[in-house]
């Protein structure tokens, strides 16, 4: 699924990115393949809202159609609060 | 030595703290991107924008980019509450081979957080010193100022040696080289090489070198839910956050529009300098210069260089732009103004734009000159275009929208509000349609949330007066040098030749008094300035609202103009400086039209 099909509250792990500088910005701002983010927010029509410890990052609807993930069951150990 | 840190991180505390009084605030060349410089010590420190690394994604990197590169010594401030997205920049850093020391700020924050930090673990694992500081409170500055002379280059990626040794052999400064590495074009260019692709792997590799010092020191211990970190969350929930949203604008209008426009600006224009400045002027030139001449024309008369255009400038123009320039520091300095990119981000879609053009079009209302400048934190040419076209054409800045709050006044509500649909109506065709008409596709909104913060009152006065303070020296002399000009157009009498000249515009199309040209003619070189010769005008309601329309998407000031055509060169200034003339006149006659039929004419 991607990033724009996640539940509120569900946990999932970053599949694939796009590519381009945009790529290179998300990897910087720890959100790179691998990485497991919870969906904080999901603006109806708008940007979803990703969190990771106490860092949140907004991405734009069309973008997180672009990303793909991997839901995953509860939160990562430790890192969900 | 060089300030790095990322965005909201308190960088700016330290600056002040390390230097001082003894500032100075100026633009990086070529750029418009403010740089500060101060001494401490021997070192000479430069402060920069906050960036999440070091590369060329947009202006304030680049400029934070050159700054790092000749810097020796680099203080790293780093957010406690956002290890995870700091140490990058950290760890890039130390990869360029700088002598670092890490100041582990907001410490307090993330023990209330729930997160402790063992900052002699980190700082043994980084290789630099790290010092834990509280900036807001002071803590932990002097134990920094006393270790600067200890930062020292820190433990680089083992790795990257290897892939260095080549371009350090060409004679390529290690940090440029790491840079060149990591495909960043301006460096790369600078040394004949094209990038290898090679950016993506080193990025990665940084990352997971983070991901294991995070959680090697940080521990979590139990966590108190805090008030900030719920507002936080419900600032960018649709439901509560649209609410939210409409109190802040509505603050922001009491403040500018009623508490300011009205309470403030009846003192300081008409009291203090309708009441005392002017008559004290007219006396002084009186003495020397005779009434009747020519010259007292110039300097006194209805469009005196010493009358009206000090009173507009300082009594009409100052209190707005100050009390607009108040508000906006305390959105940027609280955290604010993200979370309005994120509402705003499914609206500015449909324009071709992302949440993130928000801000220059809230800065619009401010300045509309200082707010094509900051159009270069867009993402693409495309965006830059069409937000730059909005503005130019719709979005009236805090003077003009003063002085329009001013022409509307007492013609009743639904005239206001007549008016601020026909502006919102423009403002959504002219984006949608440029969405359609311009090639390529706009970047998408990523943008980092920061914790809700309470600002710090000494910073938000510093920046509002600085702010202001650039207002009056840009607007000044513009301001001199069009009253000078229509002066000059009075005492030659050309001025009613003028006005007969576009009476078939301004009396036969508009439906407005013939001596509305002058006014346009003054909208010219301001648009606010324009707004203000309407505003001596006698108009009927329905032709306030035509005078309103039309002088709101008449021209951009001359000042506008000036950068739109250093910022997007000289075809794209010329169609829209007249595509403005066009629709300012065209919709003008066409609201008076409509407006005639519906039986509310004149």
């Amino acid at each position: 699924m991607t990033l724009d099909q996640v539940p509120k509250g569900q946990w999932a792990a970053i599949r694939e990115l796009p590519d381009g500088d945009v790529r290179a910005q998300i990897i910087r701002f720890g959100l790179g393949e691998g990485e497991a983010v919870q969906c904080a927010e999901v603006l109806p029509g708008g940007p979803v809202v990703v969190r990771k410890g106490t860092f949140h990052l907004a991405v734009g609807r069309r973008l997180a159609r672009r990303i793909t993930v991997q839901p995953l069951e509860g939160a990562p150990g430790g890192t969900g609060r | 030595m060089v300030l790095a840190g990322n965005p909201n991180t308190g960088k700016s505390v330290f600056f002040n703290a390390l230097t001082g009084m003894y500032v100075d605030v100026s633009n990086y060349p070529g750029t418009t991107v403010d740089v500060a410089t101060g001494r401490f010590g021997d070192y000479a420190v430069v402060d920069t924008p906050g960036v999440y690394g070091v590369s060329s994604f947009n202006d304030e990197e680049r400029v934070a980019r050159d700054v790092i590169l000749q810097a020796g010594l680099a203080v790293n401030v780093v957010d406690a509450t956002h290890l995870d997205r700091d140490l990058f920049l950290t760890l890039q850093l130390i990869d360029l081979g700088k002598r670092v020391i890490v100041a582990l700020n907001m410490t307090d924050e993330a023990e209330r957080l729930g997160e402790r930090i063992d900052h002699r673990k980190l700082s043994e694992l980084l290789g630099v010193p790290v010092i834990p500081t509280v900036a807001v409170t002071g803590k932990g500055l002097d134990e920094l100022k006393e270790s600067l002379e200890q930062a020292r280059p820190g433990r680089a990626d083992p790795d990257l040696e290897r892939e260095l040794s080549p371009l350090i052999d060409r004679g390529i400064p290690r940090s440029e080289a790491l840079l060149v590495l990591e495909d960043d074009p301006v460096i790369s260019a600078r040394h004949g090489l094209a990038p290898q692709g090679l950016r993506d792997g080193l990025y990665r590799r940084r990352r997971e070198r983070v991901t294991e010092l995070v959680g090697q020191v940080r521990s979590e211990v139990s966590a108190r839910s805090s008030l900030a970190a719920l507002l936080a969350r419900l600032t960018v929930r649709p439901l509560i956050g649209l609410p939210i949203l409409g109190l802040v604008l509505g603050a922001l209008y009491y403040l500018i529009g009623v508490l300011t426009a009205q309470v403030v600006v009846n003192f300081t224009e008409k009291t203090v300098m309708r009441g005392y400045y002017e008559p004290f002027v007219r006396r002084l030139v009186g003495a020397v210069v005779p009434a009747a001449s020519p010259l007292a024309t110039i300097l006194t008369g209805e469009f005196g260089v010493l009358t009206m255009t000090v009173t507009y400038l300082v009594g009409l123009l100052l209190p707005l732009v100050a009390a607009f320039y108040l508000a906006m520091s305390v959105m940027e300095d609280t955290g604010y103004l993200p979370r309005v990119a994120t509402l705003a981000d499914r609206v500015l879609v449909r324009l071709g734009l992302n949440g993130r053009a928000v801000i220059p079009l809230i800065l619009g209302f401010g300045c509309v000159t200082m707010a094509t400048i900051t159009t270069r934190l867009l993402g693409s040419a495309r965006e830059r275009t069409i937000a730059v076209a909005l503005l130019g054409l719709a979005i009236p800045c805090s003077a003009q929208i003063g002085v329009i709050a001013g022409l509307l006044a007492g013609t009743g509500l639904a005239i206001f509000i007549l008016y601020a649909v026909i502006m919102f109506i423009v403002f959504g065709i002219v984006g949608a349609v440029l969405d359609r008409l311009l090639p390529g596709r706009s970047t998408d909104l990523l943008i980092d949330l920061p914790p809700l913060r309470l600002p710090r009152l000494d910073n938000v006065l510093a920046k509002t007066w600085g702010k202001s303070l650039m207002f009056i020296q840009e607007a000044g002399p513009l301001f001199f040098y069009g009253a000078l000009f229509i002066g000059l157009l009075q005492v030659t009498n050309a001025l009613p030749r003028i006005e007969a000249f576009f009476a078939p515009l301004t009396v036969g199309w508009l439906h407005l008094p013939k001596q509305a040209a002058d006014a346009f003619i003054m909208g010219i070189i301001r648009r606010d300035f324009g707004a203000a010769g309407l505003y001596g005008l006698s108009l009927a309601p329905v032709q306030k609202v035509v005078a309103a329309v039309t002088i709101t998407l008449f021209v951009p000031c001359i000042a506008s103009v000036t950068v739109i055509y250093k910022e997007r060169g000289a075809r794209e200034a010329s169609v829209l400086w007249f595509a403005s003339w066009a629709l300012a006149f065209g919709l003008g006659g066409l609201v008076s039209m409509a407006l005639r039929l519906a039986g509310l004419g004149v």
